[in-house]
């Protein structure tokens, strides 16, 4: 098991808290909160090594969804796309 | 046309929701609580906030109620220390309210292969607790468990099952003390052969079960279905829509 952590600085608060996932086999649970600014994510892994793959879907999304939040996430090996499907509905129901 | 939703494939969660009375779904240690396993990481595995139990207050035609699903897809539905306290809790307050005389409710969705192993005697420990709320429960009132999910009921749940009044399964859902693969491994594959879905569903599925006598209630794989049934066993009747 590996722990990983991403900050990003400013950024719009999120309006409320969100919890989508399971952590089932090919998937992720994550908590999402709402917070003044900035943005933090802390992952949990069971799939260690990939710190620069899970970095990379976050670049890529927060550049075009820039929220301040606090984001908690227990990973059970999603693959990228499942991990940004799961970011997307996430910031769905925190609208 | 519309499909109407799975049962089994809704989660735990989204089980309670579609069970109690519309809005009045009030989750107990919800995942924000952070009320997960602490003996998960130790062993390499990403734990799950709520532990992979749902506890919800609510109402079940109009009568106060608590129904609690476990998340099969979750280390395949197993109770830990930490759920299975959460489940215990929630029945002991149940069985304390019948005991005083209020009229309660108390539902099990259950979807889970029994005890989890990475938790040991804890776990084992947590389910005898189960076991005894139960008991505690139908002493002044029934308690009904549902099992309409992809794991089924095995182990420690099928046991906590067994002690219901009332049980009522999906045709898809399966009901066994012992798993397929366990009596595999135990008695050697001419007993059963693990591999073998069409027998083992022929022996533990819903509708096997409900033949047997062994199950009461035979349900649609459906959320009006599920909650028709749990309201039918509690003696009340829902137009079916």
């Amino acid at each position: 098991m590996e722990t990983l952590t991403y900050e990003r600085s400013g950024g719009t608060p999120v309006a409320r808290r969100a919890h989508v996932g399971v952590v089932a086999s090919g998937d992720l649970e994550l908590l999402l909160e709402p917070a003044d600014t900035g943005l933090r994510v802390r992952v949990a892994t069971t799939a260690g090594g990939y710190g620069e793959t899970w970095r990379a879907v976050f670049d890529r999304f927060f550049a075009r969804e820039p929220i301040a939040a606090s984001i908690e996430i227990n990973d059970f090996g999603a693959t990228p796309a499942v991990v940004a499907l799961r970011l997307e509905q996430a910031l769905e129901a925190a609208r | 046309m519309t499909i109407e939703p799975s049962f089994a494939e809704a989660s735990a969660r989204e089980r309670a929701r579609a069970i109690l009375d519309a809005g009045t779904f009030r989750e107990l240690l919800d995942p924000f609580a952070r009320v997960a396993s602490p003996h998960l990481a130790a062993q390499g595995l990403v734990a799950q906030s709520d532990d992979g139990v749902v506890v919800a207050r609510g109402a079940l035609a109009g009568v106060d109620a608590v129904a609690i699903a476990t998340e099969g897809r979750f280390l395949g539905g197993s109770i830990g220390e930490v759920g299975g306290a959460k489940i215990a809790g929630a029945l002991e307050l149940a069985a304390r309210d019948l005991r005083a005389g209020r009229a309660f409710r108390p539902v099990l969705l259950i979807d889970s292969g029994g005890i989890r192993v990475q938790e040991a005697n804890l776990a084992l420990l947590a389910l005898a607790e189960i076991h005894d709320a139960i008991l505690a429960c139908e002493r002044y009132a029934p308690v009904v468990a549902l099992i309409g999910g992809r794991v089924g009921a095995y182990g420690g749940m099928a046991i906590a099952t067994a002690l219901c009044r009332t049980i009522a399964m999906s045709e898809g859902a399966r009901y066994g003390l012992n798993g397929p693969e366990v009596v595999e491994e135990e008695a050697g594959i001419a007993e059963l052969d693990s591999r073998d879905r069409p027998r083992i569903w022929r022996i533990s599925g819903g509708r096997a079960r409900v033949a047997q006598g062994v199950a009461q209630m035979l349900v649609e794989d459906t959320h009006a279905a599920c909650r028709a049934a749990v309201l039918a066993a509690f003696g009340d009747v829902e137009a079916r829509v």
